[in-house]
């Protein structure tokens, strides 16, 4: 009887809705982790380019900072509001992406992809709204769907609803990393939302005869041509690219491995002094490893790991399917795109732009992504404790 | 709200796309542990590669030392002496001090010293005791950095065989070329961290890798041979106003170079000064009279040996059994061959004389006879065999090649004129290694310079070795050579060549150049001691001597001198002692 008191008193202590603080944690950790690892790997380029050292890890705390506002506003909004905008979000992020080609788009890096929003001096990248769009649109659709997700016909559906702005990314910012990420989280929502695996299986083995058909190609073609072959090629030999497609790649790899087991210490990273080209951004993880070894690749990969398991227990304990949806779409934006990254950075695939999650920098990136963890907060809000 | 049913496949679905994920992420650990545990060193050696910049340090040449080890080629340690304007403390005193002590005028030091330049050198060459004296000091801003130059201790001795070395301490001719690997060393290298753009990494130190000094190499020449030698080749030069006099000693059993002198020599301290040369010159002018100056004649020219040449038809034809020593021939002062008439030096010819008796008279007629004799194929025959076709392989840059006639262009005429050493050229070298395996029992041996080398303490590092083709004239026919070789310079045409108490073979030679009306000759003695046991050999080259100019008279007597001289410095008793 006492124990049963007990156990009463801390019901009616603690809130009767749930709030994830271990996944709160987890994003605060992987943030501040990245604002570090910012600073470490861009102070040197930074202050010879812009004679702050800070530069860089200003504008990423600024953003960050932006980002857990929208967060906590969004985590308090019942997340069935938002089911109301996904045919506008829809809408509105394919009409966005054509805007890079107007005089409002801003070039950077030798790619058009970004928007300027007049007055913040902020730039947006259509393709990050496209993302958060996208999930809200697809766990929308899988709900109205209902059982007719089961059919041939609702399947193809959902594989070509995102289709056209898969290719409005690829072709019109030309961005194919942001296209196969879009491609991927919808995929694996159309994965969680059918109850076949066989379809998934078969897509999967065709995807990899698919590329091991165009990597032979690409390998016994006689001459070269384009970019990304080229990329292809340094990919499997980057020591014979190594003065073009190959340096960024070779760079990452000399950092990777000049970190040893243990590293060489936060701050004493010597690629990062103007040797490795985008070693804030895409290529930061390489840092990591050069300053805190393989013990410190691993503490930022379990938290990853960590992070995916947290959003599966909330997704696997949603109060209906739109909110698992929804939460299935995160973890497949933050999956696909830390594995890519990290895959790139040790050339497990060729090299192609993208971030780390939380950790690079870039403004627009972390901005939607803490939105999106505000999605999931708001999802596990919902949980109603009795069902744990 | 979720059926319960819809649930169940949800929440499997999501947990495979958790673990596909988890397990992605492990393949992708696997790969880091790949790439950091396995990989790690290949990777971090290249990093460091790309990230040090190097600043070699020379490393000390290796000397090249005579027989007894006398320095012939050393290496002075000089100073460059530099000051750092934006490290500069105290000017004046700086000024004062590098004025004193380098002996320059204070304004020259001043304008430099105050001159706003990254790194403004003062004084370069400059002693080591100078140099240590300045360091001293410590003064801010103020560099002494040492550095080796090469030093030759005997100047012009040797020049055209030891050869110089460039800026980079690098062999530019002679053995200093052909021992480049032996004399170079490992330069050493400073290493300092930098970033992308080589801005040096402060806070990282500096490594160093030592050098590595080259090994000394011992050469078989004898310092006091090569000077005297030197000394007598001048006197001749001046005597006879000749262009050039050039004198071979070697050790005719072993190939060992005791001299090789070739003067005009020039100053190996300053190789690039020409002494009489115009003003106005362009490069290329320079450099060619550059090179005829750096030039040695016994390896690099070749010449009509003349009637020295007589010493291989003799051992050719007594090594094919056509003539003996007791042979008898009459030579009325010409001899036809074909329809041309060659004639003798003796234009009343020298009568009846045996074998022996023609050689000493170095008669012509009897040569060509012999030659005849052997004919084309068999004389082609030995002249292969004594080695003549091919280049002696000394250690020195350049030798030039033979220069004879096609076998099938050879006729009877053209035999009859090798047959006294005309219509042909060899180099020096070749003559004097090709009589030297005539007379020392029929061995082809390598004329060389380098005998050893040595390391820093002296320790022998590797002996050198050169092949000897044994068996290219029986020892009979080198004995009997032997012989009719000293008959020649104790009776016939080279007793210029002789030392009382001494025996002493030898051949004298009188060579008229191309074109054959230039009146310009070349006179030359080849001789060797003891006549019976020959342990050394010279040859005598006077180039276009004025006033008489037969061998006998102008080049033997140099050799006589020599050995005069050197037989008993060599420990080589004459037969009274």
């Amino acid at each position: 009887m006492a124990a049963r008191g007990t156990r009463k008193r801390k019901r009616k202590e603690q809130s009767e809705y749930f709030f994830d603080y271990s996944l709160l944690f987890i994003v605060f950790f992987l943030l501040g982790f990245g604002l570090i690892m910012i600073y470490s790997a861009s102070s040197y380029e930074a202050y010879e380019e812009y004679g702050d050292a800070a530069y860089y890890l200003k504008r990423q705390l600024m953003a960050a900072i932006l980002g857990l506002v929208l967060m906590t506003i969004v985590a308090n909004i019942p997340y069935h509001f938002w089911e109301r905008f996904a045919v506008l979000g829809y809408l509105v992020s394919a009409a966005m992406i054509p805007v890079v080609l107007t005089p409002l788009g801003v070039e950077s890096h030798g790619a058009r992809r970004w928007i300027r929003i007049p007055g913040i001096g902020f730039n947006l990248q259509p393709a990050e709204v496209a993302k958060l769009c996208m999930i809200l649109f697809l766990a929308t659709l899988v709900c109205r769907m209902g059982k007719s997700v089961r059919t041939l016909k609702g399947f193809f559906l959902m594989v070509c609803i995102p289709l056209p702005i898969v290719i409005m990314v690829w072709k019109i910012t030309d961005n194919l990393s942001s296209a196969i990420i879009i491609m991927g989280i919808s995929l694996l929502m159309v994965f969680v939302a059918s109850p076949d695996y066989k379809k998934f299986v078969l897509m999967g083995l065709a995807g990899v005869a698919a590329v091991a058909l165009i990597v032979f190609m690409i390998v016994n073609a006689d001459s070269v041509e384009g970019f990304r072959s080229e990329r292809i090629l340094a990919w499997l030999d980057p020591e014979s690219y190594s003065q073009d497609k190959g340096f960024q790649t070779i760079q990452a790899l000399y950092a990777i491995g000049s970190g040893g087991i243990w590293g060489k210490g936060l701050g004493q990273s010597m690629q990062k002094l103007s040797f490795l080209p985008e070693a804030q951004n895409d290529m930061i993880f390489s840092i990591i490893c050069e300053e805190l070894g393989l013990f410190g690749a691993i503490c930022v990969i379990l938290m990853f790991i960590l992070l995916l398991w947290r959003m599966m227990i909330i997704a696997n304990n949603a109060p209906d399917l739109f909110g698992s949806m929804l939460v299935v779409g995160v973890i497949g934006h933050i999956a696909i795109q830390a594995i890519l990254n990290i895959a790139v950075v040790t050339n497990t695939i060729p090299n192609t732009g993208i971030s780390l999650p939380f950790i690079s920098y870039g403004g627009s990136s972390v901005m939607f992504l803490l939105i999106e963890i505000g999605l999931v907060l708001s999802v596990a809000k919902r949980i109603q404790l009795k069902e744990l | 709200m979720l059926t319960n049913n819809n649930k169940i496949f949800h929440r499997k679905k999501i947990t495979v796309v958790f673990f596909i994920c988890a397990g992605v992420f492990l393949l992708l650990f696997a790969r880091l542990v790949y790439l950091m545990v396995w990989r790690a060193d290949h990777y971090s050696q290249l990093a460091d590669e790309l990230h040090e910049r190097e600043r070699s340090i020379k490393a000390a040449r290796g000397r090249i030392l005579d027989r007894n080890q006398t320095v012939l080629a050393d290496n002075k340690t000089v100073c460059t002496v530099s000051v750092i304007h934006n490290q500069v403390e105290e000017p004046k005193e700086v000024i004062e001090v590098l004025s004193r002590e380098l002996g320059l005028s204070e304004e020259y030091v001043r304008k430099r010293v105050e001159k706003y330049s990254s790194i403004e050198r003062i004084k370069s060459n400059v002693d080591k005791d100078v140099g240590d004296k300045i360091r001293e000091y410590d003064l801010a801003g103020v560099k002494v950095d040492e550095d080796y130059k090469r030093y030759y201790p005997y100047g012009e001795l040797a020049s055209k065989v030891l050869g110089f070395t460039g800026g980079d301490n690098q062999g530019i001719i002679g053995l200093e070329v052909v021992y480049e690997e032996i004399l170079k060393g490992e330069p050493g290298t400073i290493l300092t961290v930098t970033d992308a753009k080589g801005i040096e990494v402060e806070t990282s130190g500096e490594r160093r890798i030592e050098p590595i000094s080259g090994s000394d190499l011992v050469i078989s020449m004898d310092v006091n041979i090569q000077s005297y030698a030197t000394q007598l080749a001048r006197q001749a030069m001046a005597a006879k106003e000749a262009d050039s006099v050039s004198i071979l000693v070697m050790n005719p059993k072993n190939g060992e170079m005791l001299a090789m002198v070739n003067v005009p020599e020039f100053d190996l301290n300053a190789p690039y000064e020409i002494s009489d040369a115009g003003e106005n010159l362009t490069d290329e002018e320079k450099q060619n009279l550059l090179n005829a100056v750096w030039r040695n004649g016994c390896i690099n020219d070749t010449y009509e040996p003349g009637s020295t040449f007589k010493i291989v038809t003799a051992a050719a034809g007594l090594e094919e059994g056509v003539v003996t020593p007791e042979s008898t021939f009459s030579c009325p002062g010409f001899i036809l061959v074909d329809d041309r008439k060659i004639r003798c030096h003796k234009v009343a010819g020298h009568g009846a004389e045996t074998f022996v008796q023609a050689t000493m008279n170095s008669c012509n007629p009897v040569f060509i006879t012999v030659g005849l004799r052997l004919g084309v194929d068999n004389y082609y025959k030995y002249f292969e065999q004594f080695g003549l076709m091919q280049k002696t392989g000394i250690d020195l840059p350049g030798e030039a090649g033979t220069i004879m006639h096609k076998k099938e262009d050879m006729g009877n005429v053209e035999l009859a004129t090798v047959a006294f050493g005309q219509s042909f050229q060899i180099t020096p070298i070749q003559l004097l290694t090709t009589a030297s395996s005539i007379i020392n029992g029929g061995n082809r041996v390598t004329p060389h310079f380098g005998v050893k080398t040595l390391n820093e303490e002296g320790e022998v590092l590797s002996v050198l070795e050169y092949p000897v083709t044994e068996g290219i004239v029986s020892e009979e026919t080198s004995a009997i050579m032997r012989n009719m070789l000293e008959m020649v310079v104790s009776q016939g045409s080279g007793k210029n060549g002789g030392i009382e108490g001494f025996r002493i073979g030898g051949k004298t030679a009188t060579s008229q150049t191309l074109p054959r009306d230039s009146g310009r000759y070349i006179a030359s003695f080849i001789g060797f001691a003891p006549a019976d046991d020959p342990q050394v050999i010279a040859l005598a080259i006077v180039n276009n001597p004025q006033g008489v100019y037969y061998g006998g008279q102008v080049a033997a007597p140099i050799v006589r001198q020599l050995f005069e001289n050197i037989l008993p410095y060599l420990g080589i008793m004459g037969y009274n002692q």
